[in-house]
């Protein structure tokens, strides 16, 4: 990795910068109506108008962050066939959104609901599990965002950037314009950058491998790679890391719309059928990750040395583009933690505010000032996660997302059951969540903090998923607790049973 | 209609159905390109039970 700083590549990457700065501050009076009140709904939610396209571009952009096209091609340089697991989690995340997230989005629109929380909370009716489900959310996210910095500190090094003044100010300026513009700045800056990342990985799909040889010299390079490495590793799963791979792609699948910031984009959805449509299309930034995943293959072919996994995907356009090009790859990349950071701390502010802070503090708040604390709450948030990457180590960051997904997936039952069959009670959802998350965290941290974990049953030895091991227990606690407590279905409020 | 989108569960969770080299394609071993065309397999079908439930609404 080079130590100088290339001026060519840091002046694209500061236009690009610069220009997205100016489209965040402009989008707050994007497709603004005019003369309206400040509300959480503009705010947080875009006014609920996004269409199709607008979706998709959002969406797009905040589910598929800066860190994935980091860690990603470097889970695939360092294990080969298991980092791939990628990839059917990204598509079997859409036949799930198709069934689940209309009805989610109907739930939602029908009261006015801005969070996952208060969907629980208008369905069951308990201040409990509305708090469990939010808190988990808020939680999960926190180390998510702080990851999106930590991809935005790898290009910036790549950059030839020393310290730790660019990163504050890159987050600082996203800290102002998410302040004013809320959900529309990064609805905004999303089509910038998802346009930028299908140049640059495009690009890099065709150009990379004819300077290497083309794939078969790509994937023969990695395999020598392998084969030298030894271990767990390799272009095929070994026997034992096939079930490993399955429960990661569907557990993954599982949790990925239960976070704010997914759940954020299908809230703000203009209709049910913008949500469906999306099932359809989305899929195509999934080709755009299996390419990104490839990145790390490539880097094998051109025979990189980084000091950490992380660093492939810069050095390896460093070496590779030329540095005008390069540095167009690093301001996609940047900006595309941007979106995802945004989108996070928007989710967050959403959930203190409707589902703790109304909830507790201010039950009689007025839909301005609702606003005032989301916006208020989104700066904290973003400065919170800066101040963890810059004083903790990245590991407690990558850990403790680790275990965020575990912790996330454990909303699932809450937040889906429901939508479904109404067997289900607050008290029995309750414990199953407790149960779940106590328990997952508890095998996760005695593993190691390692997303799997081995049953031995008989003879047999099952490594699983300890998210998905986790929801299991989730589940099943919380049916037996269904059975024992047999609570009694709410009484429908009295004023509609006497109207009917 | 709506069985048809556990196909792609089916065909990605299982994996000892792909975890092979060969037959290849352009390079690619068999695991790559399999998983690589899920994606508009999967895209499909969502769109075929899609059109199919809005045509039920419609009526």
């Amino acid at each position: 990795m080079s130590d100088a700083i290339n001026v060519t590549a840091l002046s694209v990457f500061v236009f690009f910068f610069i220009l997205v700065t100016v489209m965040g501050f402009y989008a707050s009076r994007w497709q603004r109506p005019a003369a309206k009140e400040a509300n959480l709904d503009e705010w947080g939610l875009g006014g609920r108008s996004f269409g199709t396209w607008i979706t998709w571009f959002l969406v797009g952009g905040d589910f598929y962050t800066a860190y994935t096209v980091i860690a990603v091609p470097a889970l695939v340089y360092a294990v080969g066939a298991y980092g791939f697991f990628a990839l059917p989690y990204t598509i079997l995340v859409y036949p799930i959104v198709f069934v689940i997230m209309p009805r989610l989005w109907h739930a939602a629109n029908e009261a006015g609901h801005v969070t996952a929380a208060d969907v629980v909370y208008g369905r069951y009716g308990s201040r409990a599990l509305e708090l469990a489900v939010a808190a988990t959310a808020v939680v999960a996210t926190m180390p998510y965002i702080a990851l999106q910095l930590v991809g935005m500190e790898v290009v910036i090094r790549a950059l030839g950037l020393t310290g730790e003044v660019p990163l504050a100010a890159a987050f600082v300026i996203l800290a102002l314009y998410t302040y004013s513009a809320g959900l529309r700045a990064p609805a905004l800056i999303a089509f910038v950058k998802d346009l930028m990342i299908y140049i640059v990985v495009l690009v890099a799909v065709v150009l990379v491998p004819i300077k290497l040889g083309g794939y078969p010299a790509v994937f023969a390079a990695a395999n020598d790679a392998f084969a030298a490495k030894g271990g767990a590793t390799g272009l095929l799963l070994k026997p034992q890391q096939m079930l490993p791979f399955a429960t990661l792609a569907l557990g993954s699948a599982l949790a990925a719309f239960m976070y704010p910031h997914t759940l954020t984009g299908i809230f703000a959805a203009k209709s049910a059928d913008t949500i469906r449509r999306n099932a359809v299309f989305l899929p195509a930034y999934t080709v755009l990750l299996g390419l990104i995943a490839l990145l790390g293959y490539m880097a094998h072919a051109s025979k990189l040395s980084v000091k950490s996994n992380n660093d492939i995907v810069p050095a390896l356009f460093n070496a590779l583009f030329p540095p005008w090009f390069a540095g167009f790859a690093f301001a996609a990349i940047a900006i595309g933690a941007l979106v995802p950071a945004a989108v996070m701390s928007i989710g967050a502010a959403n959930l203190f505010t409707r589902n703790f802070w109304k909830a507790y503090v201010k039950p009689d708040a007025t839909p301005a000032a609702e606003a005032k604390v989301a916006k208020i709450v989104s700066l904290i948030v973003k400065v919170g996660a800066l101040a963890c990457i810059l004083a903790l180590p990245t590991q407690f960051a990558l850990d403790l997302q680790l275990l965020g997904g575990v912790w996330i997936l454990q909303t699932f039952p809450a937040v889906v059951f429901g939508l479904f069959f109404g067997w289900f009670r607050a008290p029995a959802l309750l414990v199953g969540w407790a149960v779940g998350l106590v328990g997952g965290s508890t095998i996760a941290f005695m593993d190691g903090v390692k997303p799997v974990h081995t049953l031995v049953i008989g003879n047999g030895h099952y490594t699983v998923y300890t998210g998905l091991l986790a929801l299991l227990l989730n589940i099943m606690v919380a049916t037996i607790a269904q059975l024992v407590l047999r609570t009694p279905r709410p009484r429908p409020a009295a004023g509609r049973s006497v109207l009917q | 209609m709506w069985i048809l989108l556990v196909l792609p569960f089916i065909g990605l969770l299982w994996v000892p159905l792909f975890n092979h080299e060969r037959p290849s394609l352009f390079g690619f071993p068999f695991f790559y390109w399999y998983q690589f065309l899920w994606v508009p397999a999967t895209s499909l079908l969502i769109w075929i039970v899609f059109r199919n439930g809005r045509k039920n609404r419609d009526e």
